[in-house]
């Protein structure tokens, strides 16, 4: 058994009065199933979630949406258990379930009162193996898989142009491409497009099970090894590596939509965690938009009023190198070219600049509070040992705050001038074209 | 500002987001909380949870849109968000940058019912967290300068929802459902009635209803009997009581009468609204009321109309119907997103199930399905000391009593056939009822 030195030194860390600190187990199968099991007696539930390190980046080209699709006939039986009724029993018995699809992974999980998580070991292993593909009840998710399109994207401008930026600003990477799938693509995906693709990903070798909760370690995990001990490994294929040509100059997307108001979304391609540039990302993310005392709420929102909102968004937890987005909406009157320059003018202001160290430790305390604060729930909490269990080691939480602590005032300036700069950006606009009736 | 936008709507796609809204509240069986009443009137409940070094507090204010002046509907929107504005010591800017340097929050909302003001913060920071929370609770200036700023972003993000399809069903349903009913309009007012709040307005709402005989306070978390009474001591005890303004009854005009709203813009979805008025939260046959709604269309894919709508004929991503529980009677709705071609059947889908459990007793399977999810759910919905502040506070404004948790199992439990189909009878309509469609009309071509 492992203890996990590493979350209670970096708890201790934070707030040297707490004594507070999760004790991580972690076991492997034979067959390479990895479990993480992390018990917590604050209250009696427990969350039980399977990770599969499969997400979109891993279709193949045409058929974009696979993963999200598969993850939706996920619920739609085995020959045990029969068609649809997966919710139904986890309702049954009192706990909810959902998933989730990424560009990286997909995630299963359960919440149950503790004392009926063994529930979920026999659902998630039969279904890892033993999924039904009715090509009758493919076609009928597939038609539901568009009208969750139709709600998200095709009815939503905001976030058509997301699409748009996100697409434009990748050539050659699968990043490029909507975990939704595109609308052509979704209606090209067959039965055995879904069948093939589970069967090469959906395996134990490249699983990860998460528990937090109200458990025993060791009582769990002998029903982990009776019911996912048996399911042969499969042959995966060496990852494939993409990556994506340097951008050389800045690219340009104009979306004209029914909308009210001009909407301006601007992507940065930057290093993704554990990259050394990652930590003082994170932290030029929250100076610019943490908050209403933010550099852009500030000056954006408050002050010169030519926004309603604004925000930036680094999410670094990404397999290869992502983007550093921002965005905002016009005030109603405002010229959306002026929302632009604010902007760069911000960006401009902190290149030549440096923050003072007070606004340095304003963030860093902001990422660390809501560390500690996300503990609060063990979804939550089996959410992060998930996220960085996807990125190779759950401990690598440790690596994060101790290189978050270490930014400097000069830190954010380099990666300010390093990566926000205009060859390397691309532009959205929403530009509204009202139907005046 | 910062949140995790992108993260939730674009890299996670959720098979259906239900799971965690259904039903208003949830419970943990033994919760030690304790509950005082202080000389001022101010109710205090008080639960210690001593594994994580947080502090949740909510501090529940009975005041909501049901007080204020028709003319001047989002007066008690727009008194709770000036809160966070400017007091006798600081300036607007100060709050935020106080709050956002402890990596805190603070921030204040309202429902149909009342407003809530919530700090979230760490064990270490709490002295400084009270401070801020009882400056903005019991000092606010209401500067003429945040008002006019705050009135314009209202107004503006107002605009921008318009964008949003059921932004616009829900505005147009409500105004049908409860008419001149304060219900029926917006918490957030219209740009018209907006422009008439005064600061003066906003000065006499605030010292007529935040008033500690008017308020409960909820503490959840790592923090002692000690520390808590040293808080309470410190900052609220010379929060002053004072009398309420007579409560005006809002009445309510029960139309019996079927009404189709079709309203035209670019999409390739109908957005569907179809209900009418439904029960108050104190109303008996609530578990009643709970369990029948569960199978009918709120228990997300063990209910009925997910099963057709979604499982068999794959028209829609999400269908799911609820009663809004409120002081007064709120909202039952039936709400579901399909591509305009497909908005007829689905309407004549739901209207099918509608008369179905209104006519036949559910089965034994669907009863006791129900029930032991909503009594076997209880406990587990409650597992954060956040949702623990804000429940705490729900029950005692509902007045629940602090054994809800033990009384609801058996309030659900008791429920029978005979009392769902009673109840189906009682308050559903399967043909006097409020329709909104908005969609592309002419693909829709509904013949309604």
């Amino acid at each position: 058994m492992k203890q996990s030195r590493i979350i209670l030194i970096y708890l201790l860390i934070i707030i040297p009065t707490t004594l507070y600190a999760a004790d991580i187990k972690e076991h492997r199968l034979d067959n390479g199933l990895k479990v993480l099991i992390v018990e917590n007696h604050k209250a009696p539930v427990a969350t039980f979630q399977v990770w599969y390190r499969t997400g979109s980046r891993d279709e193949p080209a045409g058929k974009s949406g696979l993963s999200h699709l598969l993850e939706h006939m996920m619920f739609k039986g085995t020959p045990r258990y029969g068609p649809s009724v997966f919710s139904k029993i986890i309702q049954k018995y009192g706990g909810t379930d959902n998933a989730y699809t990424t560009k990286d992974y997909t995630v299963y999980f359960e919440l149950f009162s503790s004392d009926r998580i063994m529930l979920s070991i026999d659902l998630e292993a039969d279904r890892m193996e033993n999924l039904t593909f009715d090509p009758k009840e493919v076609l009928s998710e597939r038609s539901v898989v568009m009208e969750e399109r139709r709600l998200r994207y095709e009815d939503d401008p905001q976030n058509s142009l997301f699409e748009e930026v996100e697409a434009a600003a990748y050539k050659a990477h699968p990043y490029q491409r909507p975990v939704i799938g595109w609308m052509p693509d979704l209606k090209s995906i067959e039965r055995d497009d879904l069948y093939n693709y589970y069967k090469a990903l959906y395996s134990p070798n490249n699983a990860v099970i998460v528990i937090v909760g109200d458990v025993k370690t060791d009582q769990i995990l002998e029903r982990i090894k009776s019911s996912f001990g048996n399911i042969l490994p499969g042959s995966l294929k060496k990852n494939t590596n993409f990556s994506e040509p340097e951008q050389k100059g800045e690219r340009r997307i104009l979306l004209k939509r029914e909308a009210e108001l001009p909407y301006l979304l601007v992507a940065y391609h930057a290093p993704s965690f554990p990259h050394e540039d990652s930590y003082a990302l994170d932290v030029l993310s929250l100076i610019l938009s943490g908050g209403k005392s933010s550099r852009l709420f500030t000056s954006l929102v408050y002050e010169k009023k030519i926004a309603l909102d604004v925000d930036t968004d680094y999410d670094g937890f990404n397999r290869d190198s992502y983007l550093f987005f921002l965005d905002a909406t016009a005030s109603p009157g405002k010229d959306i070219k002026d929302v632009e320059n604010a902007l760069y003018a911000e960006i401009e202001k902190i290149k030549k600049e440096p923050p003072s160290e007070k606004e340095t430790q304003k963030a860093k305390n902001q990422i660390e509070a809501s560390f500690i604060m996300e503990q609060d729930s063990i979804y939550s909490e089996a959410m992060k040992f998930g996220i960085f269990e996807m990125l190779g080691d759950w401990r690598l939480i440790d690596r994060y705050l101790e290189g978050i602590k270490k930014v400097t005032p000069e830190d954010v300036v380099k990666v300010a001038k390093k990566y926000l700069e205009e060859d390397n950006r691309t532009v959205g606009i929403l530009i509204p074209t009202k139907n005046k009736n | 500002m910062k949140n995790s936008k992108y993260w939730k709507i674009v890299i996670i796609f959720f098979i259906l987001n239900f799971a965690f809204l259904f039903l208003n509240f949830n419970a943990v069986s033994a919760l030690n909380v304790k509950r005082t009443v202080l000389q001022n009137g101010l109710i205090v409940l008080h639960s210690e949870e001593h594994s994580l070094p947080i502090v949740m507090v909510t501090l529940l204010v009975k005041v909501s849109q049901l007080n204020e002046p028709k003319d001047k509907a989002g007066l008690a929107n727009l008194t709770a968000e000036l809160l966070l504005e400017g007091t006798k010591h600081r300036k607007s800017t100060d709050i935020s940058e106080e709050i956002d340097f402890l990596g805190a929050s603070l921030d204040t909302s309202t429902s149909r019912d009342y407003t809530t003001i919530s700090l979230s913060v760490l064990k270490k920071d709490i002295s400084k967290g009270f401070e801020l929370f009882s400056d903005i609770l019991l000092n606010p200036v209401f500067p003429q300068m945040e008002i006019e700023r705050k009135k314009e972003h209202l107004k503006g993000s107002l605009r921008q929802s318009e964008e949003n399809p059921s932004f616009i069903a829900e505005r147009a349903f409500r105004k049908e459902v409860f008419g001149e009913h304060p219900y029926g309009r917006l918490m957030e007012g219209s740009a018209e009635t907006i422009d008439n709040i005064r600061r003066e307005d906003l000065v006499r709402f605030y010292s007529d209803y935040f008033r500690p005989n008017n308020s409960i306070l909820s503490i959840v978390g790592d923090l002692t009997e000690e520390e808590l009474n040293a808080f309470i001591k410190g900052y609220l005890d010379d929060w002053e009581k004072a009398n309420l303004p007579p409560r005006s009854s809002n009445g309510l005009d029960e139309k019996k009468t079927k009404k189709v709203v079709k309203i035209d813009k670019d999409l390739t979805q109908a957005n569907i609204l179809l209900g009418h008025v439904g029960i108050s939260r104190d109303n008996p046959d609530y578990y009643a009321v709970s369990i029948m709604n569960y199978i009918f269309g709120g228990g997300g894919f063990s209910s009925r109309l997910m099963h057709s709508v979604r499982d068999e004929m794959g028209l829609a991503y999400d269908v799911d119907s609820s009663f809004s529980l409120n002081k007064e009677k709120g909202l039952f709705q039936v709400e579901v997103q399909t591509k305009n071609e497909s908005a007829e059947l689905v309407i004549s889908e739901i209207l099918k199930q509608t008369e179905r459990i209104r006519k036949e007793h559910v089965s034994d399977e669907e009863l006791s399905d129900a029930k032991s999810y909503l009594t076997g759910s209880f406990m587990r919905r409650l597992d954060t000391d956040r949702k623990i502040a804000d429940f705490l506070a729900f029950v005692e404004f509902y007045n629940l009593g602090l054994d809800y948790i033990e009384k609801y199992p058996r309030y659900i439990n008791s429920v029978t056939k005979e009392d769902v189909l009673r109840v189906a009878k009682k308050y559903l309509d399967s043909e006097n009822y409020v329709l909104v469609i908005v969609a592309n009309q002419k693909k829709a071509a509904l013949k309604l």
